[in-house]
């Protein structure tokens, strides 16, 4: 139940966003979090943003992950 | 789908999987999955089947549906039963049993039962139905408790008269105490769910490893995520460092959401909770704050629940603690299926008799744990 998916704010006005995720559209409420951006992806969980989603942390993870592995 | 598709490279799964093995070098090593979406991750998945034997994964009390008592679904009902109420609930709730019905029995007998997606939806609801009281029934852990309280703050602040919550909302902090106090479980590492830690962050779990030595990896729902944050509780096992790992960094922060966390703390406040196999645990559940009284539907009408007793052999209770498996149950697969469910882990989609009952019949991982 506590299901988050990666969603992509394509619009925003005021505290409410359109996120896309796979083509399909759908509001999303943007009062939990602060300083989003159209195209920031944010985490959307029963109609809100629980957070925006890091995507430097995102590429650092997983080149980090791909650098280590090579060198095994 | 960005973010989705590349943590779900089968390369790099395999790559992490044979590092795990690599590194447990036949160690015997127990870790629970707290989240209901990981236990369903991980059966989708399959990634039991990509780990060595000697690495149990036991599912944990984090599927919200799961945990609540049949005394708590009794009581939506009794709501249900009352005239002028439409009761809404997210979709996971309708099918639970209680002691006698469920909401959905209940919904046929043609009470005003609605699912909706969001509390606000329910609210929406209120406003176009004027004449009626319209109860959310508040279910759910720290991920969505914020979203809950958004509601009632909205209904505040737009004079709605008519919206009400049923406030059964539990947090997780006190339920993995619970747990290590516990003689009976036997855990060395904890998969600690993503989206909660969105919103409590690292430092809620710190007591974990410093009180009970114990290996703590916050970790995201994707098969590389999962296998990543596995194989981070296996060099704290195998190196005897315990602590708290992020393996989710880029959704979880250090100090979560503070304004999710400030919501949670204006409109509700804790108090002692019953958990569907783990009893009353002190101060895990959460009331409505006497400010916001006038949106608590307990306060508006009183009902008092009896306690009774249900007479069937299902083992939900062992197994939302990790003392049992599905298999260990008579009823799995039997008289239990998601057709007719016995309790609410096959209710559940996100229950663990549910993922082994749609995803792992035949799994290696499982033939092994009959075994």
């Amino acid at each position: 139940m506590c299901l988050g998916i990666p969603v992509k704010i394509v619009e925003k006005k005021g505290s409410v966003g359109i996120g896309e995720i796979g083509g399909v559209k759908r509001e999303v409420d943007l009062r939990l979090v602060d300083n989003v951006k159209v195209g920031d992806y944010v985490i959307l969980h029963a109609g809100f943003a629980i957070q925006v989603l890091d995507e430097k942390e995102a590429e650092e993870m997983l080149s980090l992950l791909r650098e280590v592995f090579e060198r095994l | 789908m960005k973010y989705i598709d590349e943590y779900r490279d089968s390369k790099l799964c395999e790559k992490l999987a044979s590092q795990i093995a690599k590194i447990a070098r036949g160690k015997y090593i127990t870790l629970m999955e707290v989240c209901g979406t990981h236990t369903m991750s991980i059966a989708r998945y399959g990634i039991k089947n990509l780990l060595p034997p000697n690495i149990q994964l036991l599912s944990g009390p984090g599927c919200p549906v799961c945990v609540t008592a049949d005394a708590d679904i009794d009581k939506a009902i009794a709501y249900a039963e009352k005239e002028n109420i439409i009761l809404t609930t997210f979709g996971d709730m309708i099918k639970v049993p209680g002691t006698f019905s469920s909401l959905s029995t209940e919904k046929s007998k043609g009470r005003e039962i609605k699912v909706v997606y969001s509390a606000a939806d329910a609210l929406q609801l209120a406003i176009s139905n004027p004449e009626k009281i319209v109860v959310f029934l508040g279910v759910g852990f720290e991920t969505t408790i914020p979203t809950v309280a958004v509601s009632i703050l909205d209904a505040k602040m737009n004079g709605i008269k008519n919206y009400y919550v049923l406030s059964m909302h539990k947090l997780i902090p006190p339920a993995l105490r619970a747990l290590l106090d516990d003689k009976e479980v036997r855990v060395d590492g904890f998969i600690l769910p993503g989206h909660v830690s969105t919103i409590i962050g690292v430092e809620a779990y710190k007591f974990i490893p410093e009180e009970y030595g114990v290996a703590s990896a916050i970790t995201g729902f994707e098969p590389v995520d999962i296998l990543q944050g596995i194989l981070l509780l296996v060099k704290q096992i195998v190196y005897g460092k315990p602590r708290v790992e992020n393996q989710y960094r880029r959704v979880v922060k250090e100090h979560g959401n503070p304004k999710a966390q400030r919501l949670i703390e204006e409109v509700f406040e804790p108090t002692d909770c019953e958990w569907r196999g783990l009893g009353v645990i002190p101060r895990s559940g959460l009331k409505i704050k006497d400010k916001y009284s006038d949106f608590d539907i307990e306060k508006k009408i009183k009902i008092k629940i009896q306690k009774r007793k249900k007479n069937t052999r299902c083992i939900c209770g062992e197994i939302l603690r990790g003392v049992k498996t599905p298999l260990d149950c008579t009823l799995f697969g039997k008289r239990c299926t998601p057709e007719n469910p016995v309790g609410p882990c096959m209710v559940s989609s996100e229950g663990t008799c549910a993922a082994y009952y749609k995803y792992g019949f035949n799994s290696r991982a499982m033939q092994e744990e009959k075994l």
